[in-house]
């Protein structure tokens, strides 16, 4: 596929950032406002609650993450306005102002002495005017470049590093030279493969920066081990699907990244990447923790290889699933879209598998919506670093 | 048709992509690095994405898959033998 003319069309938002979609979004600083949301996204069609358990009592960097993560949420150049709710109105203020940086509406609400009721009603005036504001909003023609794909694979299995993954790294190759912003990351999930990456690391100084990520997570593992991790990583139903050890796994994991692109920056969760290129973000492995943590950072569609079948999706981020595995893709049809088990078969090559990812990556930019959006998959799953005080 | 697929043609093990391989049966395998074709009888009944020995192991081997360590035995492993986690273990952690 030739992509030096390729465009997509997008939502230009106010701070320049092109999005695929345009929600609005009712967001909850805490567990506590997750009721109010929810009721103000059940009297407006068309906005949308992003309930979650968290934001009480959290302190230091936790709480650091818990607002970059909810401000990157709204940020997200697919959330074409928001709402935000939370107990106390001074958190509420920090996520909202926060929000307000990218020059997008955005308006909170603090519950404490006003209740649910008039707090639903307040909020679900200001969500009504939102909805209608954007379905005004048009989409435009936009180039390549403009467009900042992540990808995080799941219930992987073998033929994700013969098959589905290899293809992601065939996008990945094509979309580099382009001047896309790209990511990958599972820290835990490169163990075993890990010279391979800091061999693909454009500078002596990002490679430095992605081993000091590497070793600190190592030793988070190390720390609260009680085996080698046979339950965890991999999981069981990786190992159901056949991979047997976490460097099996890892080295299945980093054929994402394909031959050719080199990792020119690490960014910590939820962190924004400050140019284009192939960046390595410092995450857990389990799926919608980290899809959540890139809809924080920025990026506007996802590509998610499973072999096994997973069924994940986010409220904003469209996540696009491919899978080699011809059991999954016959019993699991409902959640795949784009079917490269032909290259286990040898009837499809890398390029042609590379290219039907793209194609798909494409029409859900332009607007189709993925099998997770389809089916209402919107897992939004904050990543939590230690207890609340 | 082909039965199961090697990384690199010096990895010890490939991956059964087809369902249904019973043992004894005489399998077609694809080396994709250098896109050639070995033969292979099963020793076992192997499911679809689990690993079969293309090389004899010896106990307390290093198994490469994608050219590169994926973990030691933990039991000789025959050609043609299930391999998983019954005889394979991480090196790490």
């Amino acid at each position: 596929m030739n992509l030096s003319k390729a465009k997509f069309r997008g939502y230009k938002r106010e701070n320049g950032r092109i999005g695929v979609r345009n929600h609005v979004i009712v967001l909850p600083v805490d567990d506590l406002a997750n009721a109010a949301c929810e009721a103000v996204a059940n009297n407006i069609k068309g906005a949308m609650a992003l309930p979650h358990p968290y934001g009480r009592l959290q302190f230091g960097a936790d709480l650091e993450l818990h607002f970059r993560t909810l401000i990157g949420t709204g940020s997200n150049p697919n959330v074409a306005a928001v709402v935000v709710i939370g107990i106390e109105e001074e958190w509420t203020k920090r996520v909202v102002d926060g929000i307000a940086k990218t020059g997008k509406p955005v308006v909170g609400f603090g519950i404490e002495q006003h209740g649910d009721h008039d707090t639903i009603m307040r909020a679900s005036k200001a969500a009504k005017q939102y909805v209608q504001w954007a379905s005004e909003l048009r989409r435009e023609e936009r180039p390549l470049k403009d467009l900042w794909v992540s990808t995080k694979c799941g219930e992987s299995d073998t033929t994700s590093g013969c098959g589905s993954n290899p293809t992601v790294g065939n996008a990945f190759d094509k979309l580099y030279p382009h001047k896309v912003t790209l990511v990958f990351g599972e820290t835990t999930e490169i163990t075993g493969g890990e010279h391979l990456v800091a061999a693909r690391c454009r500078t002596p100084k990002v490679r430095k920066e992605f081993m000091a990520m590497f070793d600190r997570y190592q030793e988070v593992i190390d720390r609260h081990k009680t085996s080698d991790l046979m339950d965890s990583q991999p999981t069981k139903g990786n190992i159901l699907g056949g991979l047997t050890t976490i460097e099996e796994k890892a080295l299945g994991n980093i054929q994402k990244i394909g031959r050719k692109c080199l990792v020119d920056g690490v960014i910590d969760k939820g962190e924004v990447p400050s140019g284009p290129g192939l960046w390595f973000m410092d995450s857990s492995s389990a799926a919608a923790e980290m899809v959540t943590l890139l809809a924080a950072s920025g990026f506007v569609v996802h590509l998610f290889p499973t072999g096994q079948g997973n069924v994940i999706g986010n409220p904003i981020l469209p996540v696009i699933k491919l899978s080699a595995n011809p059991r999954t893709v016959r019993t699991m049809s409902e959640h795949i879209d784009v079917d490269v088990s032909g290259l286990l078969r040898r009837e499809m090559t890398p390029d042609e598998a590379g290219d039907a990812l793209l194609d798909c990556m494409f029409r859900t930019a332009n607007g189709r919506l993925t099998a997770a959006e389809a089916l209402g998959h919107r897992e939004f799953v904050l990543t939590r670093l230690y207890e609340s005080a | 048709m082909i039965h199961f697929v090697v990384h690199d043609e010096h990895d010890s093990v490939g991956v059964v992509v087809v369902e249904g391989v019973k043992a004894g049966q005489l399998l077609k395998g694809w080396i994709m690095d250098q896109d050639k074709e070995i033969k292979v009888r099963a020793q076992s009944d192997i499911p679809i994405g689990h690993k079969l020995a293309i090389h004899k192991l010896k106990e307390k081997d290093t198994v490469i898959k994608y050219g590169t360590d994926i973990g030691r035995t933990v039991a000789p492993i025959k050609v043609g033998e299930h391999a998983h986690v019954h005889n394979i273990k991480t090196k790490r952690w």
